[in-house]
């Protein structure tokens, strides 16, 4: 395959770089109703999700951890965009990002600023990184006791 | 193959001997770069630029030729038929475990058992001699620097066995702790498995007075070659080790073949590990008898066109000559280190002095998987992450590294190519030195 120097700046946009260097809602948080592990052994990119629930809408949505620049920033954006949606739109969420990153995505979704991730589809390995905080989030909502991986 | 061999011939005709820093390391890799057919592709469309050596090297045309001519010309199973191109296989296979005895100067060739790679190599020694000797409170005792195929395979056979783990820790600059290993040697470690040369730091472990410390302990010594045997002259007897593993694919063979050198007492002391044909002598319902080693320790169809064409990575390796390579990589590391350190932000991971051909590194505001996929944009190889030895990143703090690890078709264009890619990272990043 050949790549461009246009694909590595899909990839890492200003928006990335934006939230790799000043993380959204990077902090721990004081009552979370759940916190789910997350783990990349490959790359050692490691997180904790955070998660305030107010009848079945994340109200609050926070991560503490570290990673490569795609993962932090997905992180980042992630708690922005799920904040005020309840746990079946975030879920329904979560597939359709899934898709942008791996397939196509599906027409008329409209992401608002994590389509800055779509340039990751264009490196299947960097996937992981992507989705990281999104398989962690998962977890936290279905209450599984077991770090996400996407190993 | 022998149409090869004109080209290294006069390469080594014109080859000054290799000194230190000095220009031979160029020559070497311009004068053995055209026998590696994949160096000629490229990749992102650019020139691929190859420094992930220490995690399989590329084959010489040599060693892909050995393969392909078996197969046309001499393939057949071994030890068996009593058909002429069965023995034929076979004297090519035994052949091959013969080259691998000169190599490692091994005293007979039946101790050499043909393996997968180092990975199988050294579960054979934790399944066959650890199971057999091991008793609970035993020690085993490792190095802080180990990759996980000489850490996983221990613990496996010490929770069947109740023996204990043990590793040495390592100093800031990726050596051993002085005086720890003999210190940790203690009247219940039976076995030291140590490796040659650390795949993470470069960092080469001092195994010959390591062995002759834990023979005094009364311990046996396992060495893990994998990094070692394609950078240095290896000689089992000088060094007195017990086993010794390796991999063909990183001294330029093929994958899937490998080797574990025993002494023989151990080998003919040892229980076979897997069972099938060629490792029994005799069978039947009520019991079975097995073969003498190596054959004992060799179950079922080996890769015998693998052992061929291991058996010519041997004899082009050695046409350069081990020490001509070390010199090449020696002279490229060093001018890889002084560029590397001229990188603002740059941090060298493994420090210690007469490493081999590895860079491991961190820079600072990239992580190493950011650095790693800018670098490939670039048709720059490198790996990042681990490196299969998490205990090596967690001593030092740190998620994983970015890793150049050099061979002997690699020159000081590659390392211009990885330092001006390394720049262009921090400067997309906006880190690094300010404009």
């Amino acid at each position: 395959m050949s790549l461009s120097r246009g694909d590595l700046r899909e990839l890492y946009q200003e928006v990335i770089f934006d939230h790799n260097r000043s993380p959204r809602n990077f902090h721990e948080m004081e009552h979370p109703d759940r916190v789910a592990e997350g783990h990349n052994p490959l790359c050692g990119d490691q997180l904790t999700l955070y998660v305030r629930l107010d009848k079945g809408v994340v109200a609050d949505a926070s991560f503490v951890g570290h990673g490569c620049a795609i993962s932090t920033a997905s992180a980042s954006l992630m708690t922005e965009a799920v904040k005020g949606h309840t746990v079946e739109e975030v879920e329904a969420l979560f597939r359709d990002f899934h898709a942008l990153l791996t397939d196509a995505a599906p027409p008329g979704r409209d992401f608002g600023k994590l389509e800055v991730l779509a340039g990751v589809k264009e490196f299947p390995v960097r996937v992981k990184c992507a989705t990281l905080a999104w398989h962690t989030l998962h977890n936290a909502l279905i209450g599984a006791g077991d770090p996400a991986k996407t190993e | 193959m022998n149409a090869l061999a004109p080209r290294l011939d006069a390469a080594r005709a014109e080859a000054p001997v290799g000194t230190p820093g000095g220009a031979p390391a160029v020559s070497l890799a311009a004068q053995v770069a055209a026998d590696f057919p994949i160096l000629t592709r490229r990749v992102r469309d650019k020139r691929l630029v190859y420094l992930d050596n220490a995690a399989t090297t590329h084959k010489p045309e040599a060693v892909i030729e050995a393969e392909r001519a078996f197969y046309r010309e001499s393939n057949a199973n071994i030890h068996r038929g009593v058909h002429w191109l069965s023995q034929h296989a076979t004297d090519l296979y035994e052949g091959a475990r013969e080259r691998v005895q000169r190599f490692l100067n091994a005293a007979r060739s039946e101790e050499i058992v043909f393996t997968r790679g180092t990975t199988e190599a050294i579960n054979l020694v934790a399944w066959s001699w650890g199971r057999a000797n091991l008793k609970p409170g035993d020690e085993i005792l490792v190095t802080g620097m180990e990759h996980h195929s000489n850490i996983v395979p221990w613990q496996l056979v010490c929770e069947q066995t109740g023996a204990v783990l043990k590793a040495v820790p390592l100093t800031d600059r990726g050596e051993l702790e002085p005086g720890a290993f003999e210190a940790m040697l203690g009247p219940r470690t039976r076995l030291a498995a140590i490796v040659h040369v650390s795949n993470a730091l470069g960092t080469v472990n001092p195994v010959a007075a390591m062995i002759e410390r834990a023979h005094a302990a009364g311990a046996l010594v396992l060495v893990d070659g994998a990094q070692a045997v394609a950078h240095q002259a290896v000689d089992v007897q000088a060094l007195g080790c017990d086993f010794y593993a390796f991999s063909g694919h990183k001294l330029y063979g093929p994958t899937g073949i490998g080797a574990l050198y025993a002494r023989h007492e151990l080998l003919a002391a040892m229980p076979p590990w897997q069972g099938g044909g060629d490792m029994i002598r005799t069978v039947s319902f009520e019991g079975s008898t097995w073969a003498d080693p190596p054959a004992r320790f060799e179950a079922g169809t080996p890769n015998i066109a693998g052992g061929v064409g291991l058996a010519a990575a041997i004899d082009y390796v050695t046409g350069i000559g081990l020490p001509r390579i070390a010199a090449h990589e020696h002279a490229l590391l060093e001018y890889a280190t002084e560029a590397a350190l001229r990188i603002p932000g740059l941090r060298l991971i493994g420090t210690a002095p007469g490493k081999t051909g590895i860079l491991s590194f961190m820079v600072e505001g990239i992580h190493p998987h950011d650095l790693g996929t800018i670098l490939d944009a670039e048709g720059v190889a490198i790996r990042a992450g681990h490196h299969c030895a998490m205990p090596v990143m967690t001593r030092f703090g740190i998620p994983g590294t970015a890793r150049a690890s050099l061979a002997i078709y690699n020159d000081e264009r590659d390392i211009d190519a990885l330092m001006a890619a390394i720049r262009g990272a921090q400067r997309m990043f906006g880190t690094g030195a300010r404009p």
